[in-house]
């Protein structure tokens, strides 16, 4: 690893390329994933692996980090580091509050969300397409979802 | 630059550098402060964009509606059958290959290739600005088509329009920002204002414009995907 003088972060063009052509690959593949409908632990094995990807060579390439001294290094990625924390915290308390929403105010886990074809199809069939305010939306919505 | 007179020594590497750096009584980085700086706000900017996808997370976790169906939502027709999510993805393809003719833009930078710099620079700047555009008509259609509000939407859990607003508009503001900072710098390069100074603004304004970019792999990801 060489060290980042004050001639600054000079590289060969190559490496520039290459870790671009790369980027295309990994974002085409999380499309990919979505296109042909991967769903479960699956999906969220890939999209979690692809974006780690591209993000490290963002940071690592395109930002220069790989070369830089280790100081600056860990100033960067050291406070970032701490937030794993807080993402942990807050899915621990997210679960226990989803948890009691379910078990104690009884909301249905098995409602399915509409999509944009049947909410547009709903409009149709009660002859309203061109009045959809948010006020008939919300009530759309609450009609599906109580049901 | 400055240093040059301060350490005559070559720094050494690896943890023996580390220390060296923190315990002798000078300065940290061996970089120019512009640079150092560009850095602090970068990770200062991380913790906003981590709040607001770690406040997603919760609400997306906690409420119990239904999650509307992001892949059919940002699906678009092109007179066939609509393509899911293809808006997103394409807009996903516009900044990473701006993220690349901005790299590009750097290393002419440090080689004093000013006209190339400067043309790739605005080339970054013209893929910024097509990448709002698409935004703008994401927004347009979400609100006039599929009446999604920041407090309601047709399809499942009103969380989703506070967190597509918020998130996607934050980082759209963070793209127009970039834009005009690119443009900014392009004009002062071609002004002949770098030629003594260096062109370490050329990398400054790149590690602004590679965030951007880092950022949207987050959002693609969490929000768009999962």
């Amino acid at each position: 690893m060489a060290s980042s003088d004050t001639a600054g972060q000079q590289h060969p063009l190559g490496i520039y390329y290459k870790i671009w052509i790369l980027l295309f690959v990994v974002s085409a593949a999380s499309y990919a994933v979505d296109y042909f409908d991967v769903q479960g632990a699956m999906r969220w094995t890939l999209v979690i692996v692809f974006m780690l990807v591209k993000a490290g060579f963002i940071v690592a390439i395109f930002m220069h980090a790989f070369w830089e001294r280790m100081a600056l290094v860990l100033t960067i990625l050291g406070p970032p580091g701490v937030l794993l924390l807080l993402i942990a915290f807050m899915a621990v308390e997210g679960d226990y509050t989803s948890g009691t929403r379910y078990d104690y105010m009884g909301h249905d886990p098995n409602v399915v969300a509409l999509t944009p074809e049947e909410w547009h199809a709903s409009l149709e069939s009660h002859g309203k397409e061109e009045t959809a305010t948010e006020g008939e939306a919300a009530a759309e919505h609450e009609a599906v979802t109580e049901h | 630059m400055s240093e040059a007179a301060a350490t005559s020594v070559t720094p050494a590497e690896g943890v023996t550098g580390l220390v060296d750096d923190w315990t002798a009584d000078k300065q940290a980085y061996h970089v120019p402060w512009g640079k150092a700086m560009m850095w602090i706000f970068l990770v200062s900017d991380t913790f906003i964009f981590t709040c607001f996808l770690v406040g997603y997370l919760n609400v997306r976790m906690t409420t119990t509606d239904p999650w509307p169906p992001q892949s059919e939502i940002f699906a678009l027709s092109f007179g066939g059958a609509p393509i899911p999510l293809i808006l997103i993805a394409i807009m996903t393809f516009v900044l990473i290959t701006s993220s690349g003719t901005m790299a590009l833009a750097v290393n002419y930078g440090y080689r004093r290739d000013k006209f190339r710099t400067v043309l790739f620079i605005l080339l970054t700047a013209l893929f910024g600005a097509t990448f709002v555009g698409m935004q703008a008509f994401e927004w347009t259609k979400l609100i006039v088509d599929e009446a999604v509000r920041p407090w309601s939407n047709p399809f499942g859990a009103p969380q989703f329009g506070s967190v597509f607003f918020m998130v996607t508009g934050f980082h759209g503001l963070h793209v127009s920002a970039g834009v005009i900072y690119l443009l900014w710098v392009a004009r002062r390069i071609w002004a002949g204002y770098y030629d003594k100074k260096g062109f370490e603004i050329v990398e400054i304004a790149g590690l602004y414009w590679h965030f951007v970019d880092l950022v949207w792999v987050f959002i693609f990801a969490f929000f768009y995907l999962l």
